[in-house]
């Protein structure tokens, strides 16, 4: 398997790789078991990212425990790779205030809702960070529309100028909602943005785990060495609805979609990892049923948590409350 | 006690701040090798370092947003909007994140940040330099407003809104950087927020107002001889100082608010509520408003028509004696 071999970036062991398979069939899980919550009326409208896993579980493999991660709503369980209980993401999308985490418990900041608006925040922490000493990388997650952005743009540039060590991952399914990418900008790449910051900008293929690691990998050493932010497009085609409340079928094209299904990124993994000899049918499915029982456990605990108390509506809006903030 | 304009109160309160707590750095446009447009942050770059005054990129919601993750790096960032206007971009961070991060992470982080800014007309400057936008910050859930009037409350208020544990947006009444000295306490000085300031006492009328207000209404009241006028400053927005309010309308049974801002939806409409529902027996005539109009801040040549005046003041306070 020496071409196989040759995929694996430099300084993954056999555990490395086999933990990031976990980490993807995880988030697969997730996914796909959220969906069926919704459709049994358990959770409430839900952001799908089947087939982004590749994305989330390649980029944040390159970080370690002290760097902090700023989703998108599109990577709302990204926290997993943390070890984030499974019930705390399931309550924000059930709308129960349990689902509120502290970032700094896991260095996962609160699911970015608007679009790029977060971009700043990652600059910020990590511009803050390297002020203080201390060699913590910021990764903000966004995607191709999020470029468009003024928010994207600004929290670029402060992080290229404060030499900020951040690293910028753009997941660039090529949709946002019904908008398709040459509806969103005339840039040839999402990565030509780079130079206007005069950052490094690369391109990977977004069903590559390995790739996507080894891109992430390389940004965040830069970053940590003083190098600055990078930017990281990884590129693929949604091959599921934006939403739960999305039906794809009036805009996108559906023979695309097959094909980019025919080579979703976990069945992919799992091709390499068993060319390896690192997994074989029975790790897979030990790994599924240990995503499968987690999932159980965590719908099972979200939906055995006692209601929320009402008086939460006023305890965390002000460390120190106007005496009017009642009033209604 | 030293002399000073209200500008310098200002730069004295950042440079006590900045020298109290390591964690508090100022950024913004021009903060740091100008000193800032109006010098309020003259000298701290080169008494703190580059990294405490730090000169931004010119982007209003990206210097916002970084604040933010500044927050969660443990700093206490103080912003400087350059003009009023100008911070209207910030306006997205602000609503977005800054009054709701804590309540979504169940209080756990939270972010001690102020925004401070110029504020207001009268100024003789271009478009978009004269703005009076608290009502969109007082609006903003999670958000504490005030705005000063004194050299001295210049520099109490923005020290307490840099140790307050929310975020706090201050607006500088332009107008008095530097028509206005007063006696301001020399080294730490804290003015809480949340407690108004009876600017002057009377028995007839209260004028309620905040900042470049004020002094207009110190010279209405001159102008009103045979009148004893009160003048209350607000100083907060919020946390609104109620007690002071209505203790003054108690008092007076007659109350003008006066209020540089557009009229529709300004601050002077949430007083005047307040007084329908909580003072409405202690009044003798109805609320009346002196308040800029609902135009586009007009062009300098012609701004004294938009000003509230102490004649339109003065009008508003007759008519309420002759209800």
């Amino acid at each position: 398997m020496a071409s196989t071999q040759a995929l694996v970036p430099h300084g993954l062991t056999e555990s490395d790789l086999l933990e990031l398979y976990r980490r993807m069939v995880l988030l697969r899980c997730y996914d796909e078991r959220s969906v069926v919550y919704h459709r049994q009326g358990r959770i409430g409208t839900y952001a799908i990212f089947w087939n982004h896993e590749a994305i989330q579980a390649g980029a944040t493999f390159a970080l370690g425990d002290d760097d902090w991660i700023f989703p998108s709503y599109r990577e709302s369980a990204i926290g997993l790779v943390r070890g984030m209980p499974v019930e705390t993401i399931l309550q924000w999308w059930r709308g129960h205030p349990s689902g509120w985490w502290n970032p700094a418990d896991w260095n996962v900041a609160s699911i970015a809702v608007p679009i790029a608006t977060h971009v700043p925040h990652a600059a910020g922490l990590a511009w803050g960070k390297k002020l203080r000493g201390e060699s913590a990388v910021a990764m903000a997650f966004f995607g191709d529309g999020a470029t468009s952005e003024g928010a994207f743009h600004e929290g670029v540039n402060l992080a290229a100028v404060m030499n900020a060590p951040a690293v910028f991952v753009c997941n660039n399914n090529q949709w946002a909602i019904s908008t398709p990418l040459e509806a969103q900008t005339r840039a040839e790449t999402l990565a030509d943005k780079a130079v206007g910051y005069g950052i490094p900008g690369v391109r990977v293929d977004g069903l590559d785990v390995l790739a996507v690691y080894d891109a992430a990998r390389e940004a965040v050493e830069r970053a940590r060495s003083g190098g600055g932010p990078t930017f990281i497009e990884c590129v693929h085609y949604r091959a599921a609805p934006h939403a739960t409340a999305d039906d794809p079928r009036a805009y996108i094209d559906l023979a695309r979609v097959e094909e980019e299904r025919a080579n979703e990124c976990l069945a992919r993994y799992e091709n390499v990892l068993k060319e390896l000899g690192v997994l074989d049918e029975s790790g897979a499915a030990e790994a599924r049923k240990e995503a499968e029982e987690l999932m159980r456990a965590g719908i099972t605990a979200a939906e055995a948590a006692p209601p929320p108390d009402p008086e939460l509506v006023f305890t965390h809006a002000y460390v120190d409350p106007p005496g009017n903030m009642r009033n209604g | 006690m030293a002399d000073l304009t209200l500008v310098e109160a200002v730069n004295d309160a950042l440079h006590c701040e900045l020298e109290r707590d390591s964690d508090v750095m100022v950024l913004g446009e021009d903060v740091g090798r100008a000193g800032g447009v109006f010098r309020a942050t003259a000298g701290l770059r080169d008494r703190f370092g580059p990294d405490r005054c730090v000169d931004t990129p010119l982007a209003e919601a990206g210097i916002l947003g970084s604040a933010v993750g500044l927050c969660m790096a443990g700093w206490r960032p103080v912003v400087e909007m350059q003009y009023d206007a100008f911070s209207y971009p910030c306006l997205d961070q602000l609503i977005t994140h800054v009054g709701r991060y804590r309540w979504r992470t169940g209080g756990k982080l939270s972010f001690p940040l102020v925004v401070r800014m110029p504020y207001g007309g009268g100024v003789r400057a271009p478009e978009l330099h004269d703005d009076s936008p608290e009502t969109y910050y007082v609006h903003t859930p999670g958000v504490k407003v005030a705005i000063p009037s004194t050299p001295s409350d210049a520099k109490g208020i923005l020290a307490a809104a840099i140790r307050d544990p929310d975020p706090v947006v201050v607006l500088e009444p332009k107008l008095h950087y530097r028509t206005l000295r007063g006696e301001v306490p020399a080294g730490e000085h804290v003015v809480p927020l949340g407690k108004a300031r009876l600017a002057r006492e009377g028995d007839d009328v209260t004028l309620v107002a905040y900042g470049s207000m004020v002094p207009l209404c110190e010279q209405a009241a001159d102008a009103l001889e045979d009148v004893s006028v009160e003048v209350l400053d607000i100083r907060t927005l919020k946390p609104l100082d109620e007690g002071a309010l209505l203790a003054s309308a108690a008092k007076t049974g007659r109350v003008v608010i006066v209020q540089e801002a557009p009229r529709v939806c300004g601050f002077a409409a949430e007083l005047a509520a307040i007084l329908a529902e909580k003072a409405i027996l202690d009044l003798r005539g109805p609320v009346l408003r002196v308040t800029g109009y609902d135009v586009p801040y007009p062009y300098w040549q012609i701004e004294d028509a938009y000003m509230p005046s102490v004649e339109r003041v003065a009008a508003a306070v007759r008519k309420l004696l002759d209800f």
